[in-house]
């Protein structure tokens, strides 16, 4: 990479205030900031840590109920907060570019793609409409959508994922900017996408020599992104480092707990006794929406006191299997099994006592709770439904619950989901599931909207109660570091069909079914050349055919 | 685009439905009223005999249900039967009473939509401006104040005042469209000050409703001027709720101008509603009624379609 080592962006003692009930309150601390021409830097932390609003901050910009309260911004000798909003705006258009998390979200359903391609350069003069045309579609070519020249010219809804982002990638590139901010770009992407989108940014940021900010919780990600890591935690700096110092030596105890994060595992069982009854045990089910086939030929079992991780990308067919089990969605064929006793189809005609035993915790704590209920109601309903407690009996049931959680009872009792932590509110979650004292319960990917050392808690937390409590899960997920950490067996899944199953240290080890090890080999390593090798191994027309095959 | 057709010609299906439903509920109401027709239309000192031979005229000897059928099948070509008051046909009567009331809800329409929708983007906007405060406390208070007193206010202002319009909108035939505009001045003033509030809340509240959303952030960090943020990346996701509330408003403007024609002394089909009511004269109210009932469906199903081609899932799917 050559390098001009001219400062372009200094962010001197940056400090910014967040409105909340009213009042402003500081949630950057004076954050010092450098970066050169064509360098990037990643910046990493946890929900909270600051990450995206320092990034904002880089091109100005305050989200409402943020503002920027002290400190100074210089992009190329301009200092940012004392420049005219107008002047901003133009800068925002043509020198500084946004690459959001969501590219969904972040395209406007209303226009094709190539036509907010061509916005900012219009707008701004720098080309005309056609030429930004011809440009969009050679840079579409460079980051290897699929039929570039036909792709543009359609609406964001019909484009799948992972191409959006590239697309987003793309525009971003639209006025050649000196620097562009990633938010979180490949955060919500499956692994196989990820890298293809990975790949795509390195390559065009390389090509144009422009500087980036790569913002990311994704330790391993960042390790092949970026040549410089800043580590932030609640508005503050922690250290900075060039890449292979940080993943080698990191100097503060925080640092050293996040790159630790990964290590959790389960104890290893011994294989369940096939012999024994499976507590669950899906037989040949096949379910549709409508006409729409979703499912085919599902079979697993899940015994007691074990793990069975289902893994695949989304759209695979693992929540679906859930919906199955719970009777949401009754399968067109094929039966479910409790205890060896085959269960009604429908929820609706299973009994009381067959709904208790099988309960679930959602992936989104935040709206998985009612927000007007306390968190003593929260957990104490289906313990006084199921369990048909009352007065005491039940206020000693939730403490009982609360500690089983972990969770100081006399602190959380009257209190609301809104005022706890996310990895608190996911705490609530597991106690309203086992209030019901189940025997069997799905955790769909209950740890995926949580931080990592968050998310190690609530594994750690699933460990010990099913060692207590003896209880069965179906683990739905799709980050294999998570499979590893928990899992017995493993269920991989695609277009609705199991591809492999097997205990989890088969899946682990070669030969794999091809399917399972692309997906394996493209969850990233925090090795900052797992990118490169992984990308000379696979060639890169092989990340076009994993981007086409992904398309159809 | 075939999805599209599909639920379009669902909609104009579940419209059908429901008027034949609102043509039954108006049929039974004037069936419900005490006393019957006969009695009805000739008073209290009528003799029996005469009762029952206006009955045999009338058809009422005949049950219900046939009679209604019998009406339906008249309606459906155009045949609502003959005025009790002046046996005229009654299509003869309400057509260019309609035609009258079509004229006035256009002229206001025509005014009062793309004002309320350019406030309610000026709103969205200038939000939390004077602008804005202004715009929300002028439009509330009009729609706040019953219309006959709105058409009052401005007769009282814009006629004796200062007589720069007549205070009353009677048309004739022979004149011209200039003279036409100038007579329902006032009337038209009135709707457009009644019905700009609700768009325009609607228009404001839709737009500020997605200026939180993700691709209006990208917009404003892509560079582009506050107000083709407004125009261009909100307004073509904010036209459902919109399109929703126009129509509405439409409808109103047809079939809620009672008063205002009243005010006015305007020869549309409100007034012939009222004089109709008071005259105990049916068969015109029915068919009145069910005027009414249809341009709300249409009006609505219109609304939905608008709403359905808006949204580019639908027009363009994958």
């Amino acid at each position: 990479m050559a390098r001009e080592k001219s400062v372009l962006l200094e962010i001197k003692d940056l400090h910014i205030e967040g409105r909340v009930d009213e009042k402003w309150i500081e949630i950057v601390h004076g954050v010092d900031l450098t970066l050169h021409r064509g360098e990037v830097l990643g910046l990493i932390g946890e929900s909270g840590a600051g990450k995206s609003t320092i990034g904002l901050a880089a091109m100005g910009f305050a989200r409402d109920g943020c503002r920027i309260s002290g400190g100074s911004i210089e992009f190329d000798g301009m200092e940012l907060t004392s420049t005219p909003e107008s002047d901003l705006r133009v800068l925002r258009g043509s020198r500084i570019a946004y690459v959001a998390q969501s590219a969904a979200a972040s395209f406007n359903p209303s226009h094709k793609i190539i036509d907010q391609y061509t916005e900012a350069p219009v707008q701004y003069r720098i080309r005309k409409r056609m030429e930004s045309q011809e440009d969009a579609i050679e840079l579409y070519r460079r980051l290897r959508l699929p039929n570039p020249d036909e792709i543009g010219f359609r609406y964001p809804h019909q484009v799948s994922g992972g191409q959006l982002q590239r697309a987003m990638t793309a525009m971003a590139m639209s006025c050649r900017p000196d620097l562009i901010i990633f938010d979180e770009p490949t955060t919500a992407l499956d692994v196989t996408t990820q890298i293809e989108v990975l790949a795509a940014i390195r390559d065009i940021v390389d090509q144009f020599n422009t500087a980036a900010i790569y913002i990311t919780h994704d330790l391993a990600v960042v390790a092949q992104m970026a040549d410089t890591i800043k580590v932030l935690l609640k508005g503050d700096e922690v250290e900075q480092a060039d890449t292979r110092t940080m993943l080698d030596s990191p100097q503060e105890e925080y640092t050293k707990s996040l790159w630790a994060v990964r290590s959790f595992r389960s104890a290893q069982k011994t294989p369940a006794d096939p012999s024994e009854t499976p507590v669950v045990s899906m037989k040949n089910v096949d379910a549709a929406y409508g006409d729409i086939k979703v499912l085919e030929d599902i079979s697993f079992d899940i015994h007691s006191g074990r793990t069975v991780a289902v893994v695949g990308e989304s759209g695979s067919g693992k929540s679906t299997a859930a919906r199955c089990i719970t009777g949401l969605l009754p399968p067109t064929s094929g039966t479910i099994e409790f205890k060896g006793e085959v269960l009604p189809a429908s929820y609706k005609d299973r009994t009381k006592d067959q709904l208790r035993q099988a309960q679930m915790i959602y992936q989104m704590a935040d709206t998985a709770l009612n927000p007007k209920k306390r968190i003593s109601e929260i957990i104490g309903r289906p313990a006084a439904f199921y369990g048909n407690l009352k007065g005491a009996d039940l206020k000693k049931r939730v403490d009982e619950l609360l500690d089983l959680i972990e969770l100081e009872p006399r602190q959380f009792y009257e209190r609301f989901p809104a005022e706890l932590s996310g990895g608190q509110k996911q705490r609530i979650g597991i106690a309203r599931a086992l209030a019901a004292d189940p025997t069997f319960i799905i955790c769909d990917e209950v740890t995926s909207a949580l931080d990592q050392l968050v998310a190690e808690g609530i594994l750690r937390l699933l460990d010990n109660l099913q060692q207590e409590l003896n209880l069965a899960y179906m683990f739905i997920t799709h980050d294999l570091a998570t499979v590893r950490a928990i899992a017995d067996e493993v269920v991989v899944m695609k277009d609705g069909r199991i591809i492999e199953k097997g205990p989890k240290d088969e899946m682990f080890t070669p030969p794999h079914d091809p399917y399972t090890d692309l997906l394996l080999s493209s969850v990233p390593e925090m090795d900052p050349d797992w990118l490169t090798t992984l990308l000379e191994e696979r060639g890169v027309d092989n990340v076009g055919e994993a981007a086409r095959d992904h398309q159809s | 685009m075939k999805d599209v057709f599909g639920i379009v010609a669902k909609r104009l299906g579940l419209g059908l439905v429901t008027l034949l439903i609102v043509s039954i509920i108006i049929f039974g109401a004037v069936e419900m009223l005490p006393g019957d027709l006969a009695q009805a239309v000739l008073g209290q000192s009528a003799t029996p005999e005469t009762v029952e031979a206006m009955r045999k005229e009338l058809g009422l000897d005949r049950p219900a249900p046939v009679r209604y059928l019998d009406w339906l099948k008249g309606a459906v070509t155009g045949d609502f039967g003959t005025s009790l008051a002046n046996k005229r046909p009654v299509a003869e009567q309400i057509g260019p009473r309609f035609a009258n009331t079509l004229f006035l809800a256009a002229y206001a329409a025509v005014i009062a939509v793309p004002l309320s929708i350019g406030l309610g983007i000026m709103a969205a906007l200038y939000r939390n401006s004077v602008f804005d405060r202004v715009a929300n406390v002028a439009t509330l208070t009009s729609i706040s104040s019953p219309e006959f007193f709105v058409g009052y206010i401005l007769v009282l202002f814009l006629a004796v005042l200062n007589p720069l319009f007549p205070s009353i909108s009677s048309l004739s035939e022979d004149m011209t469209l200039a003279q036409k505009l100038e007579r329902t001045f006032l009337p038209a003033l009135t709707l457009v000050l009644v019905v700009t509030a609700h768009m325009m809340r609607m228009t404001r509240a839709a737009i500020i409703n997605l200026l939180a959303s993700p691709y209006i952030e990208m917009a404003r960090l892509k560079g582009v001027p506050n107000w083709r943020v407004i125009t261009h990346h909100a307004l073509p996701n904010a036209w459902a709720p919109v399109i929703n509330v126009v129509a509405l408003n439409l409808a109103y403007l047809i079939t809620g101008v009672v008063l205002v024609e009243v005010v006015f002394v305007y020869p549309g089909i409100g007034q012939l509603l009222v004089d109709s009511v008071t005259a105990r004269d049916f068969p015109v109210v029915q068919a009145s009624c069910l005027i009414f009932a249809s341009t709300f469906i249409i009006l609505n199903l219109l609304a939905d379609v608008g709403a359905i081609l808006t949204n580019p899932r639908l027009r363009h799917p994958k």
